[in-house]
């Protein structure tokens, strides 16, 4: 067995293991940690295809964004999962029958791509790679070019996307102190010191006041 | 074309688009570090940048211009129809800064996301590429969700926000779906090339014509077409008055035209297939349009049903299929939006004491209190439902004869009754106005309501006397995305 082949194995069995304890952790903290982990082996499998870029793309957006967001839900959230899995023997027939569907059809494209001659290994690979090219640079090459439009567009659409989550969340809340710096530096020893003339046995603070320090 | 663009002149043809992202941009830094500076100016520093985007284009002439591999078009039927949308942006946005201002709704972020909207209309006019025309709409549309919902404080305008968020983005869904499988069966994004595919490949097409119709149900969404209309009343009841406005005028316009570039730049060799869609959409949106609204008190809401009709006319001119239709449905288009945002100024002023009221008897005796304005009102009304010699009846006059040039007689027929029917519960509402008794008058109009009120009163009137710009324009731009 060759060193990838080797790698191959041992990140397809992680990954098939830890998306098994996915779906069976009792605690859905745990849970996301083995699906996080499931990620980070799919990547590697990504690495050995060559698929570098699609590796990382994995790993920066889905372990570290969806899956964090994932956790906050979870911790904020006081979710009552023993509840919700009340129905489990309820809703196994129908859960069973589309996973049985889903098998089939993913049997059925393997076995096709298996059995068919050298058609399928070009569907694999339909933009012929030049020497020395990586993904990334291919990527980059064509992003910022000729598709540059669809870049900026895109960046647009998220800033209106961003502007709108702000203006119908924020408030601005009445009571609220803030620290203004400008005000704090210019403050005098004559604005905010006052000497008080204390008599022998007298409190410091004007009998007005006292008490609400 | 696939050449970087070196020179800052090579993106002439983007410069109003340019413009517009830019302003828009500016604007919000502007309100978020110069606090000081009121939104009404703001208000006014965007309709200033409209105004030069507005004249950019005056500038650009009649070349056809390809930008991005022909992603982004611009020929005299995109000019035609960003003029159009600018000026429905410009005019709400003008309209809306008194009564914004009363409900204190008026802040920069509203002149700020009405320009986003306008940029994503431009993109979506422009649209020479399915991601173009998805990423356009896209824009459009996220602005409107949020502005629908600005009054966050009012449980009907989050809820608008909120049912116009969730089918849009169901719509949005479906118009992927259909453009996912539009590509996979051409081979190209890119409309020009879909229509040389479809040249080439003149068969029978099941999985094409399968994306085609999900495209299309994702459109007719936008144009709020039977049966994908839904969200339209609740949306414009619920939406603040002046945001209802913008809603029934810009974006209309923009997503007929984005209607009108996929089906003619890109699926004009399969136009029969397309054609028993429209005719659909359309008899459905007219019958709906005018049976709906007979039963409704909330002069809001019939503005909705109302839209839902006119666009079922309006598409009778793009089932057409011809450049005649198109022509039509341009001029109907631009008509439209003239005689909605006149009808809007009205609404707006329907106000007592500060408190704004939407039922259609409110207005009784109308024309005992303040007779211009019923009298504006009432041409606006008349126009609407189609009665000749106002704009109005000109619009479904040239929708019409292109549907009878291509055969389409009995679409022509049913939307001759449909208008007639139509036409009950516009003149019931002249008959409130003239012949009930009087109610207690409205607030005084503000002088910008006037004034559009005043200009959209006069192009309806005195359209029948000098028709040629318009038409001529619009021949112009139909001629431009006709081959030969």
């Amino acid at each position: 067995m060759s060193l990838a082949g080797f790698f191959f194995y041992l990140f397809a069995a992680i990954t098939v293991a830890s998306a098994f304890m996915v779906i069976s952790a009792r605690n859905p903290v745990y849970a996301v940690l083995f699906l996080i982990l499931a990620f980070f082996n799919a990547a590697g499998l990504f690495v050995l295809l060559g698929a570098e870029f699609l590796a990382m793309m994995l790993v920066v957006v889905y372990v570290g964004a969806v899956m964090v967001l994932f956790l906050f839900v979870i911790m904020m959230l006081d979710v009552d999962f023993a509840e919700l899995r009340a129905g489990f023997s309820q809703y196994l027939p129908i859960g069973a029958t589309i996973g049985g569907v889903l098998l089939i059809e993913l049997i059925l494209v393997v076995g096709s791509w298996v059995t068919s001659s050298g058609e399928a290994l070009k569907i694999a690979s339909p933009v012929p790679t030049e020497d020395g090219v990586t993904n990334t640079e291919a990527i980059g090459r064509v992003l910022y070019t000729q598709y540059v439009y669809f870049f900026e567009a895109a960046g647009l659409i998220l800033l209106v996307a961003m502007i709108g989550a702000i203006v119908l969340t924020q408030r601005e809340r009445a009571g609220v102190r803030r620290q203004n710096i400008a005000d704090q530096v210019a403050r005098t020893p004559e604005a905010s010191v006052a000497v008080v003339e204390v008599a022998s046995g007298d409190s410091v603070f004007p009998s007005s006041t006292r008490g609400s320090e | 074309m696939d050449a970087l663009i070196a020179t800052f002149a090579g993106y002439a043809p983007i410069y109003p688009e340019l413009l517009l992202a830019f302003g828009a941009s500016e604007l919000l830094l502007l309100g978020v570090f110069a606090s000081r500076i009121k939104s009404e100016t703001m208000v006014w520093i965007a309709i200033a940048i409209m105004g030069a985007a507005a004249l950019l284009i005056f500038n650009q002439g009649l070349a056809v211009e390809q930008m991005f591999n022909g992603s982004f078009v611009v020929d005299p039927f995109a000019r035609f129809l960003k003029l159009l949308v600018l000026l429905g942006s410009i005019v709400t946005l003008f309209m809306s800064r008194t009564t914004l201002k009363r409900h204190g709704l008026l802040t920069y972020e509203f002149a700020v996301l009405v320009l986003y909207a306008t940029l994503g209309m431009m993109m979506m006019i422009s649209a020479g590429d399915l991601i173009s025309m998805y990423l356009g709409l896209e824009m459009q549309s996220l602005a409107l969700y949020v502005i629908a919902a600005l009054r966050r404080d009012s449980l009907r305008s989050s809820e608008a926000g909120l049912k116009y968020f969730v089918l849009g983005a169901l719509s949005s869904g479906m118009l992927l779906y259909g453009s996912s499988l539009v590509y996979g069966y051409t081979g190209s994004t890119i409309f020009a090339d879909i229509a040389t595919y479809l040249q080439a490949n003149p068969g029978q097409n099941i999985g094409l014509i399968f994306g085609l119709v999900f495209v299309l149900a994702g459109l007719a969404f936008k144009i709020s077409a039977v049966p994908f209309h839904m969200w339209t009343p609740d949306v414009y009841e619920g939406a603040p008055t002046p945001i209802t406005a913008f809603f029934a005028a810009a974006p209309k316009v923009a997503a007929m035209a984005l209607l009108i570039r996929v089906t003619i730049d890109a699926f004009l060799p399969v136009v029969a297939q397309w054609q028993q869609i429209l005719v659909f959409i359309s008899i459905a949106s007219m019958m709906w349009g005018a049976f709906a609204a007979l039963g409704q008190t909330n002069i809001k809401r019939l503005m909705a049903y109302s839209s839902i009709g006119h666009m079922g006319f309006a598409l009778v001119g793009l089932a057409a299929g011809s450049a005649e239709g198109t022509k039509s449905v341009l001029i109907y288009m631009a008509i439209y939006l003239v005689m909605t945002l006149g009808a809007f100024a009205c609404i707006m002023t329907m106000r007592r004491g500060e408190v704004a009221v939407e039922e259609i008897d409110e207005l009784s005796g109308l024309a005992n209190t303040n007779l211009p304005m019923a009298f504006f009102l009432a041409m606006l009304l008349f126009s609407l439902a189609g009665i000749p010699p106002l704009a109005g009846f000109f619009a479904k006059f040239y929708v019409f004869r292109a549907a009878v040039e291509s055969g389409l007689w009995p679409l022509v027929i049913l939307g001759v009754i449909a208008s007639v029917i139509g036409a009950v519960y516009y003149l019931r509402i002249i008959k409130v106005m003239f012949f009930d008794d009087a109610k207690e008058s409205f607030d005084i109009m503000p002088a910008d309501m006037k004034l559009v009120l005043g200009a959209s009163g006069v192009f309806i009137l005195l359209y029948v006397v000098y028709p040629s710009p318009l038409v001529s324009a619009a021949e112009a731009a139909a001629k431009s995305i006709f081959p030969g």
